[in-house]
């Protein structure tokens, strides 16, 4: 696995995308065999949201609000399909449903599947696969190479717009972002292919499924003046508007009271994931 | 006495009850205070309450709430995505005993995009258990909690953003009885007032989004009791009978408006004010603060309709907080009569009613005669010439003519007089009799001077020109 390249993982699952969904990606992208099944985030850097100290720095004592740095790094164009879960467990007996350790995932995992090896009609091929935990999700990552992504990388893509590398202050942007956490999940979820795609060309971080994050349960606990704030600190009632650097991003607020929700095993109707690598050329 | 002395009292309270509850068990007969075996609580959609609990002694009590993401009519034509404990706003009505243990079950639906909590102000310690019952989609969290204080209490979600969480509808009542029990009454109702604050101005059709910006702002599109215009009133109205006592649970989820809690009609005989022991009588309207409660009780005397309003009254009126409380039975005319009679009501004076106001400043007087021509015109077009006609001519029978006519001509002080004090009885114009009424008309002395040179300069009059001094002159004669 450690010698195969990247470029070779990338063809080799380019290959079997094309046997699981050939109708899907045909009628939806529209080409979408051509691109890359990767998009490359340039480095840069976010403002999370549990950032401290006022924006411009001044006032005695006050460091200004670290805006956090982020690498260059390659990150899925779409969250992981239930066809291509599908060949992950069969090529992996130990996380069919019937035989997964209940330590990894809890008694919800897979749950919408028909069976073992049958997804059905509640687990379209094109639709992101849900119900799966943290450890599922690392090791199907594992097998092909890549990794969750962190919750800086994942919040700083996911901070783009369709036309814009930061909308994170777009009214407009967060308006949409808003509603959409609103609503409650579908019984079926929609084909990944039909999300837009930001300025990255990263499809569906929003609007489709919550992702998984490699450190998603230690978003709140992230040292300096903070220390070691406990949970309901950060984030309950009062507190949770006291560390906020954005009191009005409240979608911000909402992927971090999910993030915070969850354990490892849990397996969640709305949880998907996607794979991130770190960039080969650096920081080219 | 300070909070955390009760606090750390009852805390002392509840460990030695512990004991005698431990060693109760192998001993003989329980303490009254002791914990005794576990039910399941009744849990009730507004307006309905649980039945009001006949024990004696505390127990277990076994709660389950599952949190749902429910798309309901918010107003007719409306819809909104709500976040409900139980599956509609308010929440579920939980009611229990002082002392009792309540192991609190709350699920999440799966189908929930959101984790939730549930923050008891009920509960005696941190967070009111929004910590313990933090739970994402598809999972259920338990934690317990002594019911230490008894009183009506809030619970809502206390996830971030919690302001979004609450104004969603994440709200309910839960009632802790008092130990000694509650008066008994023959009505009890569940009453909660939210505001609602949507992308769309108020009664805009669809499916409406939450607007942080108007949340954020204090300015709700609605403001309604039981989550929806409408929910109290029409068929879905409380109703009582004539002669029954009243009890109402009035919570307020807010989540940023007061309410200055109102029954049209009404008076309260009793207010546990903020849902405490403090009890206040003969209310009219009692004040519940966002995240707080009253229990207003009184005993309907007579029939009819009865309305429930946030006496910040253009919410009742434009915003939805409205609800009914219908009253069927007897009259009883001695408390309330209805309306008696209906006469017409005829004030003394003239026609003209003075609004207050800034009072407009009086005109300069007519310079010269050809002003007061001009504006003599307009006093006549305005008030005379309804009757006299626009161009003089009167009316055969009814009104007499002004076209050259002797009855003026013959005589100005005459004329003044008439139009200052009117004019009743017969008189003789241009050889044909009337026998009518011109009303006094309130006019000044410039403006019965101005209308009456404007007469005189017309139809072949004799053009005398009237002064406001001839007209003053004539008044102080008349007395008028």
């Amino acid at each position: 696995m450690t010698s195969r390249g990247p470029l070779a993982t990338a063809i080799l699952l380019g290959g079997a995308l094309a046997v699981a969904v050939p109708g899907a990606r045909a009628a939806s992208t529209g080409g979408a065999d051509q691109a890359p099944r990767m998009a490359r985030i340039p480095a840069g850097s976010y403002l999370p949201l549990y950032a401290r100290g006022p924006a411009d720095g001044t006032g005695a004592g006050n460091p200004p609000r670290s805006r956090v740095a982020v690498e260059a790094f390659h990150m899925d164009v779409f969250p992981v399909t239930n066809a291509e879960y599908l060949e992950f467990v069969r090529a992996h007996p130990e996380w069919r449903r019937s035989r997964v350790k209940a330590v990894f995932a809890d008694g919800g995992y897979l749950r919408h599947w028909e069976g073992d090896l049958h997804p059905g009609s509640r687990a379209p091929d094109a639709s992101p696969v849900v119900f799966v935990s943290w450890f599922a999700a690392r090791a199907y990552l594992a097998a092909h190479g890549k990794r969750l992504p962190s919750v800086d990388e994942w919040e700083y893509a996911a901070a783009a717009s369709e036309t814009s590398r930061d909308a994170s202050r777009d009214p407009a942007f967060l308006e949409r972002l808003r509603y959409w956490y609103g609503q409650p999940t579908p019984e079926r979820l929609p084909s990944v292919f039909a999300s837009p795609r930001n300025i990255y060309g990263v499809a569906g971080l929003h609007g489709l499924v919550w992702e998984w994050t490699l450190d998603f349960n230690s978003a709140l606990v992230t040292g300096e003046s903070r220390g070691d704030s406990a949970l309901e600190r950060a984030l309950f009632c009062g507190s949770g508007a006291t560390g906020a650097a954005d009191f009005e991003n409240y979608a911000s607020f909402m992927r971090y009271a999910f993030r915070s929700s969850l354990e490892a095993r849990f397996t969640i109707a709305s949880l998907g994931f996607r794979g991130v690598r770190r960039d080969q050329a650096g920081s080219s | 006495m300070e909070p955390n002395a009760i606090a750390g009292t009852k805390l002392v309270t509840a460990v030695l009850l512990a004991t005698v509850a431990l060693s109760g068990c192998t001993g003989s007969a329980a303490t009254p205070d002791a914990v005794q075996g576990r039910e399941d609580a009744i849990l009730t959609d507004a307006p309905h309450v649980p039945p009001r609990i006949t024990r004696t002694h505390p127990t277990r009590v076994v709660v389950r709430l599952e949190v749902q993401e429910v798309v309901k009519r918010l107003a007719d034509g409306v819809t909104y995505t709500f976040w409900t404990f139980g599956g509609s706003v308010p929440g579920k009505f939980i009611r229990v005993r002082e002392g009792d243990e309540i192991e609190f079950n709350l699920s999440n639906h799966p189908s929930s995009k959101m984790p939730h909590n549930i923050d008891l102000h009920a509960v005696t310690g941190p967070g009111g258990g929004a910590a313990a019952s933090f739970t994402a989609p598809g999972h259920t969290s338990v934690f317990s909690f002594k019911a230490l204080n008894a009183g009506l209490y809030v619970y809502h979600c206390a996830t971030a953003p919690v302001g979004m969480h609450i104004a969603n509808g994440m709200y309910g009542l839960i009632l802790v009885e008092p130990r000694r029990g509650m008066p008994r009454v023959d009505r009890e109702y569940y009453v909660m007032q939210g505001e609602f604050y949507t992308v769309g101005k108020h009664g805009d059709p669809g499916l409406q989004p939450f607007s942080m910006e108007k949340a954020i702002e204090e300015k709700p599109d609605y403001v309604v009791f039981n989550g929806a215009v409408g929910a109290l009133t029409g068929d879905n109205a409380i109703a009582a009978s004539v002669g029954e006592t009243v009890r109402l649970f009035v919570g307020n989820g807010g989540p940023n408006l007061v309410s200055s809690f109102h029954v049209i009609g009404e008076i309260f005989d009793r207010v546990n004010v903020e849902g405490g022991d403090f009890a206040n009588s003969n209310v009219q309207t009692t004040l519940v603060p966002a995240g707080g409660s009253a229990i207003t009780e009184f005993k309907v005397d007579v029939p009819g309709t009865f309305i429930l309003v946030d006496h910040s009254i253009f919410r009742a009126f434009n915003k939805g907080s409205l609800g009914m409380l219908r009253v069927d039975g007897l009259e009883n005319a001695s408390i309330y009569s209805g309306k008696q009679s209906d006469q017409v009501y005829l004030p003394e004076g003239g026609a003209i009613q003075t609004i207050a106001g800034e009072a407009p400043k009086p005109p300069a007087p007519a310079a010269n005669r050809g002003e007061r021509i001009e504006r003599g015109q307009r006093t006549y077009t305005a008030i005379c010439a309804a009757c006299h006609q626009p161009n003089g001519s009167g009316m055969a029978g009814a009104f007499p003519p002004l076209v050259a006519a002797d009855f003026l001509n013959a005589d100005r002080q005459r004329a003044i007089r008439a139009v200052v004090d009117g004019l009743a009885g017969e008189i003789v114009v241009n050889g044909t009799p009337f026998n009518s009424v011109m009303p006094a008309l309130g006019l000044s002395d410039e403006e019965v001077a101005n209308v009456l040179t404007y007469v005189y300069s017309q139809w072949g009059n004799a053009g005398y020109d009237i002064t406001p001094e001839e007209v003053r002159r004539v008044r102080a004669g008349s007395g008028r």
